[in-house]
């Protein structure tokens, strides 16, 4: 299991041929509170940087970007109701969708954790 | 996700910039100062703990000046000012404040402003402006051009103005200032703030009850403190004063009103008195006295999405036909109505309260309503 990052402060957490997408802690303390989550189809074909879901803070709608090409496989609908759970647990129970991978070498494109560390201490 | 954008303008700060830093603060540019939009509580905590119990504003940024007559006469700076605003200035009581809007000669809003006629022994001919912190240097500007002789404008920028709101915000006051508790809505008062000299107005823009505090820049971060230091008191940022005036139903300059909207389009004739309408004598009074006539065209109304997804500023809003009608001015998500509110534009025949609505968001139309504003009931000290 390897969790790769983007400037843009997505996460995807790769199982297998499939990854969870969601954004990190950092991006959720930066948005504040979420009270809206606007969630991709099931099914749908994803290029890498298509904007792939909407997340909504009190001020202000943001995009989530497709770290990696492939098709949506799951979203997780537990956000339409409780979009808070991407404050509380962003890299868990607060998931986005999980992607099927159509090309995993895009993965090498994309941050580390410790790479992502550090590119969050460079611009806070 | 997409980065805010940074200017590399040096920012502003108001005489409370440390204090904001120091409970930890996120800071963001606002009107070329470095305010708090949020402190570690976040917006939603602040928006309901103002409307729960009492919020505190640093609103220093706003502008604050004195129109003064030289002759001491109410009259004259009276006048002055009804040359450039629609409102009764004339018939204001002493320490009486309204609200009104700086008029181009189209009648479209240059700027919206408190007027408070002050009642202070000795200030006979002067009357109290608070204008947008972002509009200010163009509307004293613009007043500046166009004094007759014998009215001055004094601008006050070593004054703070912060803002107490919410239910509890009287009771809070009352402890330290006993004489602001009968103060009714839209009047004030100058009182002693714990040894500090305040003047206080009975209003605010959150739709609560509350007060506004104006006080020496050097005497604002202890006043500060002294309210904060009630367990009823927290700090609020912009992004709640934002979410709360929207709920509200208020006004934000620049976004629900500017150059192009008159106050009558805004829904503002309740800022209008019977007098002024009757009479004119203001900039665009042909334009307001037709729309009062006969109906503007377009109207500011509130709009409730039926969904869960915010409608943001520049929403196209339609008819269920897919007509356009109007566009979002304001919207996001209440708290206190749990969900989505807006406001924005809409022709006159599509304006009535119910009526549906699509609004395009991110190119798909979601259904809403035209809705009753306040969308949160206003809780003023009638």
């Amino acid at each position: 299991m390897t969790t790769r990052y983007t400037k843009d402060h997505e996460y995807i957490r790769v199982e297998g041929d499939a990854g969870i997408v969601g954004i990190s802690d950092y991006a959720q303390s930066q948005l504040g509170d979420v009270v809206f989550v606007e969630l991709p189809s099931v099914g749908k074909t994803l290029s890498k940087g298509d904007e792939a879901a909407v997340v909504e803070s009190v001020k202000a709608a943001s995009e989530v970007y497709a770290p990696v090409s492939g098709e949506v496989v799951e979203v997780n609908s537990d956000l339409e109701s409780a979009p808070g759970t991407v404050n509380e647990d962003p890299a868990g129970r607060g998931w986005f969708l999980k992607i099927r991978l159509t090309n995993p070498s895009e993965l090498d494109g994309l941050m580390t954790e410790e790479q992502y560390q550090e590119f969050v201490k460079s611009i806070s | 996700m997409a980065e805010p954008a940074h200017s590399d303008q040096p920012l502003l700060k108001t005489p409370l910039h440390a204090e904001h830093v120091a409970l930890g603060a996120r800071m963001v540019p606002f009107a070329g100062y470095d305010m708090p939009v949020q402190y570690p509580a976040g917006i939603l905590t602040e928006h309901n703990w103002t409307r729960e119990h009492a919020g505190l504003f640093d609103v220093s940024h706003m502008g604050q000046a004195f129109l003064i007559a030289d002759d001491k006469s109410h009259e004259t700076v009276a006048k002055a000012l009804e040359a450039l605003i629609p409102a009764d200035v004339l018939n204001l009581k002493p320490n009486q404040q309204r609200y009104s809007q700086l008029l181009a000669d189209d009648g479209g809003i240059l700027d919206d402003l408190m007027v408070t006629r002050v009642g202070a022994p000795g200030h006979e001919g002067w009357l109290y402006l608070v204008v947008n912190a972002s509009m200010k240097e163009a509307d004293y500007a613009h007043i500046q051009a166009r004094l007759p002789k014998g009215v001055s404008l004094n601008r006050e920028d070593e004054l703070a103005l912060m803002a107490l709101q919410g239910p509890s915000a009287a009771a809070v006051l009352a402890k330290l200032a006993p004489e602001t508790d009968d103060l009714p809505f839209m009047m004030s008062a100058d009182v002693q703030i714990g040894g500090i000299s305040c003047h206080v107005s009975r209003s605010g823009y959150t739709g609560e009850d509350g007060f506004e505090i104006s006080c020496k820049a050097e005497d604002a971060a202890k006043l500060w403190n002294k309210l904060l230091a009630d367990p009823e008191v927290k700090p609020i940022g912009l992004g709640a004063r934002d979410s709360l005036r929207l709920e509200a139903g208020l006004c934000l300059y620049g976004h629900d009103i500017d150059t192009t909207t008159s106050p009558i389009e805004a829904g503002l004739i309740w800022s209008i008195q019977k007098r002024r309408r009757e009479e004119g004598g203001f900039p665009g009074a042909a334009r307001v006295q037709r729309e009062i006539k006969e109906g503007p065209s377009r109207v500011r109304v509130g709009i409730k999405p039926e969904g869960r997804a915010p409608a943001r500023e520049g929403t196209v809003i339609t008819t269920p036909d897919g007509h356009e009608v109007g566009i979002v001015t304001s919207g996001g998500f209440g708290p206190t109505v749990n969900g989505p509110v807006a406001m924005g534009y809409v022709s006159k025949d599509v304006s009535a309260v119910g009526t549906d609505l699509h609004l395009v968001v991110r190119g798909k139309p979601l259904p809403a309503k035209v809705a009753a504003m306040p969308f949160a009931p206003h809780r003023y000290k009638r």
